[in-house]
């Protein structure tokens, strides 16, 4: 079974037209790939779909913009991983 | 239809906000200038009006489902198909439903057909935020009531 990371890779490479050697763990969706947010609302789509979940995005997005959290933590995509790690975790836990 | 004010959609026949869909008509004006220009001789609705009627259903659905919590806005158009000709006076029935409910955003899935016969398909993704002038609430209340919009609907 493929990890999250090569899950997400994988839906980043096939909806940005990236190519997927070029997508490493330590990547930065926007600053290093330069995904933008319509692109971003794609995989995001994609990655509901994939893993069952709903990304908290407007939140993620919100404390962001309230200097609470970098995007660093949700956009580097080994972070994005664990945060989808843990929104599927939590899903199964309430399940 | 009132296409000089872009208001494409007549009325609503059903929104099912438990299941997700909804299907509305669309009345084609008999004339208009459009149909001097598109086409000469052959008159037919532009394909971009015929998605935009799709995405104008789609976002009245997105509004019933939110309770007018949020205005949707047409982000994304994918496998817009162009089926069949939509003739002046014909009667175009919507059909869309949700396909997912994201964070901020959500996408539809949308078919026009004439009678039976399917004349235009779409996906469509838009961006969902909270209305951004008080005006606009304004202009959606009052469009809800044009087009039958169920009032139990909105809140």
């Amino acid at each position: 079974m493929s990890s999250t990371f090569d899950q997400i890779a994988t839906i980043i490479a096939e909806t940005c037209d990236i190519p997927r050697d070029t997508i490493t763990p330590e990547s930065h969706a926007i600053d290093d790939l330069g995904i933008d947010s319509l692109d971003f609302l794609d995989i995001a789509f994609a990655i509901d779909k994939a893993f069952g979940i709903k990304m908290p995005l407007e939140k993620w997005t919100q404390e962001v913009n309230d200097g609470k959290a970098t995007t660093e933590q949700y956009f580097v995509l080994k972070n994005l991983a664990a945060r989808i790690d843990e929104l599927v975790a939590a899903k199964t836990a309430g399940a | 239809m009132q296409l000089d004010y872009f208001k494409l959609i007549d009325r609503i026949v059903d929104l099912n906000i438990e299941a997700k869909t909804i299907t509305v008509e669309a009345q084609v004006p008999q004339q208009h200038t459009i149909f001097e220009g598109h086409f000469p001789g052959f008159p037919i609705m532009p394909g971009v009006l015929l998605t935009e009627a799709m995405a104008q259903s789609s976002g009245w659905l997105l509004l019933g489902v939110t309770k007018f919590a949020r205005m949707p806005f047409l982000a994304m158009v994918k496998e817009a198909k162009m089926r069949g000709f939509v003739s002046p006076g014909q009667l175009l029935t919507i059909e869309a439903k949700i396909e997912h409910e994201g964070s901020g955003f959500a996408v539809t899935s949308a078919k026009g057909r004439v009678g039976k016969e399917l004349k235009c398909s779409a996906d469509l993704t838009f961006r969902q935020i909270p209305f951004p002038d008080p005006s606009l609430r304004v202009h959606m209340d009052a469009e809800a009531a044009r087009i039958g919009f169920p009032p139990q609907a909105m809140t």
